[in-house]
């Protein structure tokens, strides 16, 4: 796995550090804000909704629905290409945030997979660096 | 109607020299014989122009390239909408005398280009989306073109999607600039292949290499030149997010927003609009557009383009060129729904010309749905 991955990573960011940490323990964090009461995706250290800087980390619960998606049949660069067909998908926590991701654990096609089905989190140990929070059908 | 309606006019349009599948012309160039041919079209010369007004380059690229040395330059880069916003922007810099003759530039090699642009890995959406696959306009939109789907129907909106296609192709058959200019049935757009479900391929726009230009001034100046000063009567801007992950709401857009302030500006209603330009990056781009416009309710745009409505001989003349679908799309689309209303409010339109257009609305889209520019414009 990790020598060969050919996908882009992401290029964490200060204000990220934490929650690429979390999530190589196999954990989902989220920025909760103290002052308006709202979680949010992604993080950011002053809240996008009252722009308070009164903000801590609270760990999801990995659970929630799935509120749109798409499914890959054209890989959007060449390293995508070799991996379709392939979920894309918008996921609403539980906690209120909604963030994206990739279904997995079931069939890529529109029969399986189904706007407002219930997901939890699952991890993808893509690199030795960097873990990947993906969903799947709750079980 | 507010002050700033109708105190500057467009009083040039044009493409660059050939649009489509142009390999031996490089983005600059195309912007330069656009701007070329826009001034050539409006009666003035490159040493009037002192606005000037580009997105994707910065504007010292496009003013060192063209030798324009403006004093007011507006880089605003906001996606395919850029230039829509662009015309809003030239005429409150007009009205504000920072400016008299504005160019507003687009030139891009989207099939051609030698090298391809990368992209910052600190945006959130390379390091939030890009990792699982969520790369480009058509993932993106066809995310959301899945919950509208699932909310208003998915017989209907399939179905929606297809009329679009096919109406937009039929424009594009009377339209000898277009690129796809064959006729297109229902059951091509059924057949044609996945490219991220719920789209085929032909819910899909085009991959051009094209240019083209606008040329705005003041109201007097518009009355001095040999063609009819094309009115902008309002103009709105507006974004609600970057990622799609941040959308709102994906089955309502910015022109929620644009649209109502643009009509409102120039003191009309959706009925008195006799042409409308809507970005057709998808079939979906169209129908969540017409509805946030405020044309049609929510989840009613499957009805209001239903029987080939917006088609050639329909009830509502839309997107006239071809569209995005079919005419030309090089990666950044709306000045090129600038420059086709302007010609059939001219009476410029040839085979595909519309009878007694005196309004058109055009809303530009950028970004993953994330920013909408509505201009309306009109003559007399």
């Amino acid at each position: 796995m990790a020598d060969s991955y050919d996908r882009p990573l992401p290029v964490r960011q200060p204000e990220s550090d934490f929650y690429w940490e979390r999530a190589k323990a196999h954990e989902l964090w989220l920025r909760h804000c103290n002052a308006c009461g709202q979680t949010y995706f992604y993080p950011r250290d002053i809240c996008p909704h009252c722009f308070s800087r009164d903000v801590e980390w609270r760990q999801a619960s990995g659970r929630g629905t799935l509120h749109a998606f798409g499914i890959v049949h054209r890989g959007p660069t060449p390293a995508f290409r070799e991996h379709v067909p392939y979920v894309v998908a918008l996921v609403d926590l539980e906690e209120g945030p909604r963030m994206p991701t990739n279904l997995v654990g079931v069939e890529p096609d529109a029969e399986h997979v189904h706007v407002g089905m219930a997901l939890e989190v699952t991890f993808d140990d893509v690199t030795d660096e960097i873990t990947l929070p993906k969903f799947r059908p709750a079980g | 109607m507010a002050p700033l309606s109708k105190s500057a006019a467009i009083v040039g349009v044009a493409e660059s020299d050939e649009i489509g599948n142009v390999p031996g012309k490089s983005a600059l160039q195309l912007h330069a014989e656009a701007a070329y041919n826009a001034l050539e079209d409006a009666g003035l010369s490159k040493a009037d122009v002192d606005g000037l007004f580009t997105a994707g380059y910065s504007t010292y690229d496009t003013g060192e390239y063209l030798g324009i040395t403006p004093r007011y330059t507006d880089s605003t880069t906001v996606g395919g909408s850029s230039f829509v916003i662009h015309v809003g922007h030239a005429v409150a810099a007009i009205a504000a005398g920072m400016c008299e003759v504005a160019l507003i530039t687009h030139g891009q090699a989207g099939r051609s280009a030698r090298a391809r642009v990368e992209r910052d890995p600190n945006l959130p959406t390379l390091q939030y989306e890009s990792p699982y696959g969520i790369i480009g306009p058509p993932i993106a939109y066809s995310m959301a073109a899945s919950r509208y789907m699932h909310r208003y129907g998915e017989d209907r909106t399939r179905q929606a999607f297809a009329e679009i296609a096919v109406a937009t192709r039929k424009w594009a058959t009377l339209n000898p600039k277009a690129m796809m200019r064959e006729p297109l049935s229902f059951d091509d757009y059924h057949d044609s292949r996945w490219i991220s479900y719920p789209f085929h391929l032909l819910d899909c726009c085009l991959v051009t290499d094209a240019g083209a230009a606008v040329v705005v001034t003041s109201a007097e100046r518009a009355r001095s030149l040999p063609k009819e000063p094309v009115w902008v009567l309002g103009a709105a801007e507006h974004h609600d997010h970057a990622s799609i992950s941040q959308m709102p709401d994906l089955t309502l857009t910015p022109a929620h927003v644009t649209g109502p302030a643009a009509l409102a500006m120039a003191g009309v209603t959706h009925g008195d609009i006799d042409l409308t330009m809507i970005y057709d990056s998808f079939t979906y781009t169209v129908l969540v557009t017409l509805e946030s416009l405020g044309y049609c309710g929510p989840g009613e745009g499957p009805d209001f383009v239903a029987d080939q409505r917006t088609a050639p001989g329909g009830g509502f003349p839309l997107n006239t060129s071809g569209g995005g679908l079919s005419y030309t799309h090089p990666g950044m689309y709306g000045i090129f729904l600038v420059v086709e209303a302007v010609r059939q409010l001219r009476g410029e339109a040839g085979d595909r010309q519309v009878q007694n257009v005196g309004l058109s609305l055009v809303n530009g889209t950028g970004g993953a749905l994330s920013s909408t520019g509505t201009v309306v414009l009109g003559v007399g």
